[in-house]
Parts: structure tokens; sequence; C-alpha cells
């Protein structure tokens, strides 16, 4: 089963401006504001060019890997007692995570616009990874950034990187993060508009790219929908995904957006606790402003600085989030929760102790958040759950946790 | 009283050209910007732009990122800038003040309050890095309401029909950046600058600043014979930085009176 992967992409929002209601936009300096426009022209254009969605087509399913199961976690749904949970496997993807969907999208993207350099900026190493990965497929020069202090979190993922032929660089400014790192590649591609791509790896950002991000992400919502179909007959009752930025949450919510019987649920990092202040939630505990190129739901202070946040994934350490979800947030059509460090470790150890499937700490959040939920449905009741990566990369994070050393 | 304007008319009936210093307010601490000001000011400055220090700025090389950093750290926000501009024009009425940061700060404060606080506090432009005309309008149409000056940037990158609309909105200056890249970036082109400036000018009036890339008397004086007004910030600041916090006013005085005397040259 192949699902057509842009065409059938409806596109109501955002308006031509970028605006999810009050949100989103393009909020950067002046020298970028043309690359923009030749990106979202180009991306136009390409969205609904044949030989170009052809190709995506061919790559999601024969290096990619598309499409991924949707697998029925019995045992665990019986243990929970409540609704029947079905997880997306985008762990199954080539590279781990959902993130290859669109850094493969987004590459093929930069060799039709004639672009030979793209830049990445990396949270958890996955964007990283997967950018790096189809960069050396594309036989394209890549450059990461990354925070010093996430390059030490995940450095199994910084060696994947290297050995995939990309330079990885540090950032020291700030928080030493994912911001920091977005920050830093912005600072790159306006130095070298001319021939660098900048594969942003989730749906926030300068418009086009939350759009885009978003188109590309979307198969997994549109798979998911046929698989469960073909499966039960039915649509899910429930949806749920991890947000950070939330690119693997907007993947699967964005082709139900329509349905307005099935319920979605974004799934926040609470860190220690919202009420430590030791957290990464910006729906559940931020106020609007502007970052990074975009008006959304913010983590920042009285005075407007934006404020350093905690996860124990660093893919949810981030104190912003997509403006759609924003937009989502404020209409009602999805609500957004908080799961705490020690519940998503909690859940990756049931979930790998009860289904043999180890999730990313990202999605860990996700299946945490599933086990309060599912015990409140009924049995004949159907949540899809989005594994959208795999928790090899977090071994290390978690053995430590636990008093382990190797 | 628009002091921008009547800087700018004072310059051109003295065929001059305006040197428009940058520095991080609060950097490196908040005691010193005042006298900093009215230090630059003595040296030859004609007008004065402060950055407001932000957590993410996007737009700066290092020697700016880290300026802000400090100044952050040393507890300068928005509403002490908006203070410090205050306490300057309690000696000083004339030398037209720009506040320049990125918006974030200035949403939280709120639109109203914020430029209710600053024309208050005697701030006469204000120049938001991440705020593009296209999403201006508001803070636009109240900054105008106070009597400030938007100021906005023009890029290399920037095409004749946005010159056209950036122009239409644009108040004060125009603020052309030289370089694609980050402030403190590699050397200008001075050759580019100028055609460029040539080509801003068949759509406005407005005096014609170039800043991003200018690194010393030499650089400041190519510039000031091509523009109306040379704006040197990462150069500035890092000569701030490097020096002992005892002689950061006679440092700027110096840096400042090589520039003022190079552009005078002419």
């Amino acid at each position: 089963m192949t699902i057509n992967s842009l065409l059938s992409t409806p596109q109501s929002l955002p308006d031509a401006q970028g605006h999810f209601g009050r949100y989103g936009g393009r909020f950067v300096a002046e020298t970028l504001m043309q690359p923009l426009e030749e990106l979202q022209q180009a991306y136009d254009h390409y969205r609904s060019d044949a030989g170009f969605v052809a190709e995506l087509d061919e790559d999601l399913q024969h290096y990619v890997g598309r499409p991924s199961p949707l697998y029925h976690a019995k045992r665990w749904s019986r243990i929970l007692g409540g609704a029947q949970i079905y997880l997306k496997r985008e762990d199954l993807n080539h590279t781990g995570a959902h993130k290859i969907n669109s850094a493969l999208g987004q590459a093929l993207l930069a060799k039709r616009m004639g672009k030979s350099r793209i830049i990445a900026e990396t949270g958890a190493g996955q964007h990283g990874v997967a950018s790096a990965t189809v960069a050396a497929r594309l036989g394209l020069n890549c450059v990461v950034y990354m925070g010093s202090e996430d390059m030490k979190r995940q450095a199994l993922n910084v060696y994947r990187m290297r050995l995939l032929g990309a330079e990885v660089r540090a950032v020291e400014s700030g928080s030493k993060t994912l911001k920091d790192a977005l920050n830093e590649a912005m600072r790159d591609w306006v130095s070298n508009v001319d021939n660098t791509f900048y594969i942003i790896g989730t749906v926030s950002g300068p418009h086009p790219y939350p759009a885009m991000v978003r188109d590309f992400q979307a198969i997994i919502g549109r798979e998911a929908k046929q698989q469960l179909l073909t499966m039960e007959g039915r649509l899910p009752d429930a949806l749920v995904a991890c947000v950070g930025g939330g690119s693997n949450a907007m993947g699967l919510f964005y082709p139900f957006i329509g349905d307005k019987e099935v319920a979605m649920y974004g799934v926040e990092a609470a860190g220690k606790g919202i009420e430590t202040g030791l957290h990464a939630a910006a729906l559940c505990a931020g106020t609007t402003g502007v970052l990074h190129g975009n008006r959304t739901y913010l983590m920042s202070d009285e005075d407007g600085l934006v404020i350093e946040t905690h996860s124990i994934s660093a893919g949810l350490d981030y104190p912003g989030v997509g403006p759609e979800h924003a937009w989502l947030k404020d209409t009602g059509r999805a609500h957004y929760v908080a799961i705490k460090d020690d519940e998503a470790l909690t859940a990756f150890h049931d979930l790998t102790r009860i289904e043999g499937i180890m999730p990313a700490l990202e999605s860990s959040h996700a299946l945490a958040y599933c086990k309060k939920l599912a015990p409140t449905m009924r049995k004949d009741q159907i949540i899809i759950a989005n594994l959208s990566g795999r928790g090899d990369k977090d071994i290390h994070t978690v053995a430590t946790l636990e008093g382990m050393q190797f | 009283m628009n002091r921008l304007a009547d800087c700018f008319d004072t310059l051109r009936a003295k065929k001059r050209k305006a040197l428009i210093p940058f520095i991080t307010a609060g950097d490196p601490n908040p005691q010193i910007t005042v006298p900093l000001m009215h230090a630059l000011v003595a040296a030859g400055a004609d007008v004065l732009e402060l950055g407001v220090p932000f957590s993410d700025p996007m737009a700066d090389g290092t020697v700016i990122q880290r300026a802000s950093e400090r100044a952050v750290a040393a507890g300068t926000r928005l509403h002490h800038v908006i203070d410090m501009v205050q306490e300057f024009r309690k000696t000083d009425d004339i030398t037209p003040v720009v506040l320049m940061g990125y918006l974030n700060p200035v949403e939280i404060m709120g639109y109203a309050h914020f430029a209710q606080a600053a024309h208050h506090a005697g701030v006469d432009g204000v120049l938001t890095v991440d705020l593009p005309p296209e999403e201006a309008s508001e803070l636009v149409t109240l900054l105008r309401a106070h009597n400030l000056s938007a100021i906005f940037l023009i890029a290399p990158t920037t095409t004749p029909q946005r010159i056209q609309h950036i122009a239409a909105q644009a108040e004060g200056y125009l603020y052309y950046v030289s370089l694609k890249g980050v402030t403190g970036s590699a050397n200008i082109d001075t050759d580019a600058v100028s055609k460029k400036l040539d080509e801003i000018r068949q759509y406005t009036e407005l005096p014609l600043a170039v800043g991003f890339g200018i690194r010393d008397a030499v650089t400041a004086r190519a510039c000031a014979q091509i523009s109306d007004a040379v704006i040197v910030g990462s150069a500035l600041v890092q000569r701030l930085a490097d020096c002992e916090p005892s002689e950061i006013l006679s440092t700027s005085r110096s840096f400042i009176k090589e520039l003022r005397d190079a552009m005078d040259s002419l």
C-alpha cells in the first residue's frame, strides 16, 4: 500500500502569509525574507509536480521503508483494561524515527532548487541523523548544529552523523540546547543563502516551514487512517502523540482534523513537574510570543526572555511549539496535556517489557498519557498512539538514571 | 519635536555624514551605559543605537551575542533600557536614540505600553530586527501615535518591490545591511553596497545608513562616501569587551573620534 504523499494534502491553513489564526507568520530579519519567498514558491511548485511527488513516494517506500506498520498492542491494552491501543510504528523507519519523512522531502526539494549544501539543527540527534543520512544519499554537503549540552546527552548520535559524513558543529551559546542550535543554523543560513538549504526538523520556524514540514509528515496520519480502516473498518476514537516542536503530532493529527469525532491529544514534557518550573510545556504552561520566525505559545519570562527548558528527552527540550498546535489548542480541536520525566520513564519500561518494543523517551511521553487515557475508555474504543522513534539512542540516559555504568 | 529628522537636516546642511554607534545596553553592567552614551556623543556620535539584550539574538554574530549574554546576566531587561534613555535625556535632549532589539520582549510588555513608555523616556526610533513590515502594521501604528520612528532593514537580498514596500512604511532612516550575514561578519564590498544604495534611492528620500561589517576608520570613511550614515556595532562592542572596565569610556571615545575624523576628512 502506498499513499500518495503530497497531492492529497488539503490546504485551508495557513493563509498566504503563513498564519494559523493569530499564530505563525514570518518573523525574521530582512535578509531571509526573499530566500523564504523563493522557498515557498519552489515548494508550491514541486508539491504538485508529478515527477517530484513520484520521486518522494519511491524513496519513502524503498529507502525509508514505508508504510510503517500500525500495530495493535493487545497485551498492553489488556493490562490497561480499557481502549485498544494501536501504535504507529515510526520507530521502524530507516534511521529510527519519523524525522526522515520530512528530511527526505526537504532534501529532495533542495536538490531541485540547485542547493549543494544543507544545514540542520538537532536536539536529540534524530533530525540531525536523518538529515545527514539523506545528505549522504543525495551527495549533498551537510552541517548539523547541536547544542554542546545535547552532544553530551546524545554522543552516539553525534558519532552516527559523523560516520555519515556530516560536520557536527557544537553550539556554545545560550542554554546550549535545541533552541540555540536553531539560532545558530539561522545565522549560518543568512550567511550562506545562495547555496544552502536549511532543513528545519519540526513544524516551527518562519512560513513556509510549519506547513511544509507538516505536509511531509502527514504521511503518518494518512497511512494510519487507511490502515485502521482496513483493519477495523472505522476511525479511531483518539490520537495521542508527543509534542516538542510538534512534527510527529502534526503529521498524525493533520489528516484527521476534519474528522470531528476523533479526539486529539498532544503530550508535552512536564519535566520535573509544571509547578517546579523545570519543564518544556509551552502549550500547557506558556504564553504567546515570538521566537524562531513565528508567533506561537512560548516559554518566556515576564520580560520576554526565553526560559531554559527541562526534559528527560532532548527532543522535547524546546521552549516553543509549532504555530498550528497553538491554533489547534485555541480552537479546542486538540487537547494538550503534560507528562513528567518519571512517568515517561515508567512507560518506557512498560512497553519494553510488555510488548518487546523499546520506545524513544520522547514517544514514551505519549505512551504515558495512553496509560492514563485508555482505562477511562471502553474496550471497544481505539487509540492510535504515535511511536515516533525507537529507544536505542536513550539506553545510555536510562542506564545513567538508574545508576548503571558501562 | 522629531530629533531624528532634525539631526539629519542639520547634518545635510553641514554636508556631514552621520556616525551611529551601537552598544548593547547593560553590557558589561547597567551602570556604565548612560555615561557611555554621553561619551559616544562627546566623541562625535550623531545618533545612538541602543541594543536591547535578548536571550536569542538570532541575527547577531558572536560579539553581540556575548554582549547580550553579559547584559542579561547583569540583569538588564527592556524596562531598564527605557529607564536608561530617560536618565540620558536629563542632560542630552538633542541626540536621537534608537532602540534595536527583538520582538518578544516588546510583545510581552505589550505594544501600547512599550510605545508609551519609550516615548515618555525620550526614545526616538525603534528597530525590531525580526519584525519585517509584513507583520509590523499594529506596532508601527502605535509607534507613530507616540511620535516614534519605525526603522526598517533593507538587505542585499531585498527585491525592488520589497524596497518600495519597506520605504513606504519606514521613518527616520533606512538601515541597509551591507552583507548577507550576521552582525560583525566579514569585510564589506563597497562597490556592491554603492550600487544597491543607488537602487534604494530611486524609491525614497529617507537617509540611508549602512551597517554590518564596518570595522575601522577605513571602512567607515568608505561607507560615509556612498551613504548618509555609518553604523558601527560589533567593532565597538568588541573593543569595549577587550578593555578593562575602567577604560571603557576612554576606549570608546578614542575609537569614535578616530571614525569621526576619518569620515570628516572626506
